[in-house]
């Protein structure tokens, strides 16, 4: 019966069997917590009856997520928001700076890669910021901007900026000569060149660019978060952990993969709409 | 000449030879080209003939010289002049149809949409490219169709001069065959001027009025000119019956095959390089005929 499925089928048969025996051995190996009233005096003196730090079943975080994702947007003070509008502070904050970060990087990207000088010019400046780390920048950010909301959108957009112009540059340098030449026999204006003919031929590299970015804006906002504090899906997880509340932490790791995993599919799918072949 | 239709002057380009000098490819070359004539240039590889095409079509700046087309200089490319290049050069991301439309638009650029499309089509047809065929992209295209929508590309823009760089140099036998009749069909039709780059031999005498012998490079000349005394319409059957053809074909094999290379280099110091011209008729007895050599079945 299983040899006439689809590959595919076959594919997600096996992916749901991994996931329930991965979860069955997590939740064997956790030894069960005893109750509080079933501690000795002893072990509630000593406090090893605190409810202990230890790493909690998958069928308790399935709880913590319906729980959490049946009321996804309660706002009940700071330090109590839903999930929900937690990764909505964070999806704010990472399309805030990696938009900026387009506005200007593809843009310059077209700039660098139609005129050699501006690359050798630009290049040193590139090589040099390109491999600091996001959060290397955050208190200068900090001191320079007074806010922590802009500086952690700062953050971002400093991280996403660098894939997205070296792609753009690179793949304007790389547009075929031929294709240029027939947009210069066609008299087209340099504007028109560049949206009719550079723009499309060199989408799919500026693409694979902006899926880049995206998906280190999404790991970048996580650290930036717990650092600036406040709000975000980083700072939840953060403050989860000085709660001791380790089944919501784990939620949020697994919310935090969920979201990433959107927004990289949603860059694929432009990714497959602006491919072509020669 | 100097008020030919398109008129080339003391032709001149020369690279860098990657050692600190210079190298010429050709120098000094001119010769004019007449309204509505079909010109193809022979020669061996390397000798200079998509340099030269470049030049006409205003991609590349020649190091000197100049090049005028009804009386005006040539300088960068122009929508007067359309060009096929060697490799279909289609924009892989647009069908067929919006690949000549892309054309069409930057040609007449006050047309409204339908319009557009319909001279679109047409061109198309007639280079036997109809249906859905049209609607797809290059990619999904055989190399032939490709090249059809590359001449409909360049024809649908009514060019007054069109440039052909081997534009069926990839091409089987075959396909070359009916493309090669569509080609003249579409030419017949208008009274475009078209300067084409070919490595066939037969090719050539199919379409040419004129023929242009390059020598060898470095320092190719445009060494002559040769008539193609056989009267219109051609079919590829029947030119080979006509007495001349076998007499412009040896004519043609046995410069390739031995005068390039011997001419080759004799740079003539400075002043125009005319080709020489010549006319080869058996049929004319008045004129006297090239002494026909015997060099025959070598393939072109
Ligand atoms: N940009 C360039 N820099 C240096 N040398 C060049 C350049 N372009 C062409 N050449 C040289 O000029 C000569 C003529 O080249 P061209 O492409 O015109 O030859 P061709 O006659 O078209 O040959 P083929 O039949 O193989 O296409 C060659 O020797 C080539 O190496
Ligand atoms: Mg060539």
């Amino acid at each position: 019966m299983i040899g006439t499925l689809s590959e595919n089928k076959k594919a997600a048969l096996l992916s749901v069997l991994i996931l329930l025996v991965g979860c069955f051995i997590w939740e064997m190996s956790i030894p069960a917590q005893k109750a509080v009233e079933e501690l000795t005096e002893y072990e509630r003196l000593t406090g090893g009856g605190q409810p202990k730090a230890g790493v909690p079943p998958p069928s308790q975080v399935l709880g913590k997520a319906w729980e959490q994702l049946s009321d996804p947007f309660y706002d009940a003070g700071p330090n109590d928001k839903g999930i929900g509008i937690q990764i909505g502070y964070s999806i704010y904050r990472v399309l805030t700076g990696y938009l900026l970060a387009a506005v200007i990087a593809i843009p310059l990207g077209f700039l660098i890669g139609m005129s050699s000088v501006a690359y050798k010019a630009l290049n040193p400046f590139i090589q040099v910021l390109r491999p600091i780390s996001p959060l290397a920048w955050m208190p200068l950010a900090l001191f320079v901007i007074q806010d922590s909301e802009m500086s952690a959108i700062f953050v971002i957009f400093i991280c996403s900026i660098w894939p997205m112009l070296i792609n753009t540059a690179f793949g304007v340098a790389g547009v075929r000569e031929d294709w240029v030449n027939v947009a210069r026999t066609h008299e087209l204006g340099a504007l028109k060149t560049a949206f009719t003919v550079i723009l499309p031929a060199a989408a799919p590299t500026i693409v694979t660019g902006m899926r880049i970015s995206i998906g280190i804006a999404w790991l970048v906002i996580v650290a930036a978060e717990m650092l600036v504090g406040g709000t975000g899906i980083g700072y939840y997880v953060w403050n989860e952990w000085n709660n001791l509340d380790l089944t919501s932490v784990i939620f949020s790791i697994l919310m935090i993969g969920v979201v990433g995993m959107l927004l990289d599919s949603m860059f694929g799918l432009l990714q497959r709409t602006v491919a072509y072949t020669e | 000449m100097a008020n030919a239709f398109l008129s080339i002057e003391q032709l001149t380009q020369r690279y860098p030879d990657g050692n600190g000098g210079e190298f010429t490819v050709f120098e000094n070359a001119s010769f004019g080209i007449e309204k509505g004539e079909f010109v193809c240039i022979l020669g061996h590889s390397g000798c200079g003939k998509s340099t030269i095409m470049n030049i006409l079509a205003g991609l590349a700046e020649p190091t000197s010289g100049v090049v005028k087309m009804d009386g005006q200089h040539v300088s960068g490319p122009s929508l007067d002049r359309g060009v096929v290049f060697q490799n279909y050069s289609l924009l892989p991301w647009l069908t067929a149809l919006k690949n000549v439309t892309f054309g069409v638009q930057a040609r007449f650029p006050d047309w409204d949409k339908a319009k557009v499309i319909e001279h679109s089509t047409t061109f198309l047809a007639k280079v036997g490219l109809t249906g859905d065929a049209i609607h797809r992209k290059p990619s999904q295209l055989s190399g032939g169709m490709r090249q059809r929508v590359s001449i409909a590309r360049a024809f649908a823009n009514e060019p007054k001069l069109l440039l052909l760089d081997e534009p069926f140099g990839a091409l089987d036998a075959l396909t070359r065959g009916t493309i090669q009749d569509e080609l003249i069909k579409v030419w017949s039709d208008t009274d475009q001027t078209v300067f084409m780059i070919t490595h066939d031999i037969d090719e050539a005498i199919l379409l040419a009025d004129r023929i242009l012998l390059m020598t060898n490079g470095p320092n190719a000349q445009v060494a002559e000119s040769v008539e193609i005394t056989i009267p219109r319409p051609r079919n590829r059957t029947d030119i080979v019956e006509h007495p001349n053809y076998y007499a412009i074909r040896n004519h043609l094999v046995h410069f390739l095959g031995q005068r390039s290379a011997e001419l080759s280099g004799q740079s003539g110091g400075s002043g125009m390089h005319q080709p020489k011209t010549v006319r080869i008729d058996v049929t004319d007895e008045a004129d006297d005929p090239e002494p026909a050599p015997v060099l025959r079945a070598v393939e072109g």
